[in-house]
């Protein structure tokens, strides 16, 4: 059975990239456990519009895990201390203590700049995929599933790599604010396939190159962002990604 | 980082082999340190791996800096670590950092009285530059280095623990099954290169010594009072 609890909720306020941000806090009374923690997010917010402040902002679209719209970092960790395999958006507050503070912040990294509190640009991820993150031939119709036989377990990992929904949380828990992990997630995601793998060294290398125009740091091997990706996409795809890329490097 | 990392790690692997003679035979010991003297092909290798450390130690903090300013102006105000985000491969730098100043107390104790005397005679003297037993006894007979060393050993570990598999995932030569093995290679062989360095220099600290090495070390005071040789 649900119980209540009372929280005080620590929030990162920053009107805009240039400004200097800073935590406001705001107590939330009696909020049942089995509530989400955006929906905790919203009832705060009401409260803030009836006691004439500014709402807090943030991020969020599905609620449901697929989209990769909300982020937050919630007490030190991306998505929060949530299942292994989930976003914020799954999580609940039956996660915190009665009477505990929890600090929320934005993703901090040069690649993402706030756009209002802690509501992130994340436009880079998108140029990324522009810049390579797809087939250039016409796809036409559905083929029929058994045109191109593709063993098992190449369309499970394939499967598993498209399944980054693009949050970020990588990036926000590196300390090096590498993308690293997202990059290499959507260039296994069609080389591991063989209507992909034709045009895999030229992907690799140009959505490396925009990763590092837009400023997105090195990849150092801490393994963070593996430990915080809801979608548990693994580090063997940075190192899929590291292949392509010198084996292409080399072949120029 | 990871090309010149693996070339180091070798050459650390062929230091650390060469450094067991030392509790094997001290005329062994010192007949290596002969061929390594002044001979071109050791200098032409000296100042090769000096370039390999150069440029490691350029690359490192070449990225550190780019890293850093990746990371944006705003710091977290509440981090916590992940389970298997393991300390060292975060602080690398200050690993390497470590290394660095260990390694420039080793040359100093060793490469500035052997090498750099029978390069340039002034500095010291040539009749013990090829008589690597001699140094070793002579420093690690001191404790206070013998504990300066083991730390300086342990960041070693550390580094090398994490820089193996690293330098193996960057080059592309990892994934689902191959992590685990370098994972544990790494571990392994870190653990190997450490204990036969660690191993000379615990064993010298507590006053062993090859069978022959009053009679090598003696042949070379002999010399010296002489000054023979
Ligand atoms: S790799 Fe994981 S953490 Fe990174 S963007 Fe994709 S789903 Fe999010
Ligand atoms: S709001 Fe869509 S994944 Fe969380």
């Amino acid at each position: 059975m649900a119980k209540n609890i009372s929280v005080t909720i620590k929030f990162w306020k920053q009107n805009g990239p240039k400004e200097k941000g800073h935590f406001d806090t705001h107590e939330l009374k009696n909020i049942p456990d089995d509530t989400s923690f955006l929906e905790a997010l919203d009832i705060m917010n009401e409260e803030l519009i009836s006691e004439g402040k500014e709402p807090f902002v943030f991020d969020h679209d599905c609620r449901e895990g697929i989209c990769g719209m909300c982020s937050l970092y919630i007490n030190g960790t991306p998505h929060g201390k949530t299942e292994r395999g989930a976003t914020t958006c799954q999580l609940y507050m039956r996660k915190f203590k009665d009477g505990e503070t929890i600090t929320v912040e934005p993703w901090r990294s040069a690649g993402f700049p706030v756009i209002k509190d802690c509501m992130v640009d994340r436009n880079a991820f998108d140029k990324i995929m522009q810049a390579g993150g797809y087939t250039t031939v016409r796809t036409g119709q559905a083929q029929d599933a058994n045109a191109i036989l593709i063993p098992k377990d190449d369309a499970d990992e394939a499967m598993d790599c498209a399944s980054c929904i693009g949050c970020g949380a990588c990036v926000a828990a590196c300390k090096n604010g590498s993308a690293m992990l997202f990059v290499s997630s959507k260039v296994s995601q069609l080389a591991l396939l063989p209507q992909g793998k034709a045009e895999a060294a030229r992907r690799a290398k140009a959505m490396v190159a925009k990763m590092d125009e837009l400023g997105f740091g090195n990849c150092t091997n801490t393994r963070a962002c593996e430990a915080v990706c809801p979608k548990c996409e693994t580090i063997s795809n940075i190192a899929r990604l590291n292949r392509e890329f010198i084996s292409a490097k080399l072949a120029d | 980082m990871s090309l010149t990392g693996i070339a180091l790690i070798l050459f650390l692997l062929f230091h650390a082999s060469m450094n067991v003679v030392a509790l094997i035979s001290a005329e062994g010991y010192n007949m290596i340190c002969g061929f390594l003297g002044a001979n071109w092909y050791a200098v032409a290798a000296t100042v090769g791996l000096a370039g390999l450390v150069v440029l490691h130690f350029i690359f490192a903090f070449w990225l550190t800096f780019q890293n850093w300013k990746a990371r944006g102006t705003d710091r977290y105000a509440v981090t916590s670590k992940p389970k298997k985000v393991e300390w060292a491969s975060q602080n690398m730098l200050v690993l390497g950092i470590i290394v660095i100043l260990g390694m420039g107390l080793h040359l100093y104790n060793f490469w500035a009285k052997m090498m750099l005397v029978e390069l340039v005679p002034c500095t010291g003297n040539h009749e013990l530059a090829t008589n690597g037993v001699y140094w070793i006894a002579e420093t690690f007979s001191c404790p206070c280095y013998t504990v300066i060393y083991l730390v300086w050993l342990a960041a070693l570990w550390m580094h090398l623990n994490h820089g193996l598999w690293s330098s193996m995932q960057t080059l592309g030569w990892s994934g689902k099954v191959w992590f685990n093995r370098w994972r544990a290679i790494s571990c392994i062989v870190s653990t190997i290169i450490i204990l036969m360095f660690a191993a000379v220099a615990v064993a010298y600290c507590f006053g062993y010594r090859p069978c022959d090495f009053n009679d090598v070390v003696n042949v070379a005071n002999a010399c010296h009072a002489g000054g023979l040789c």
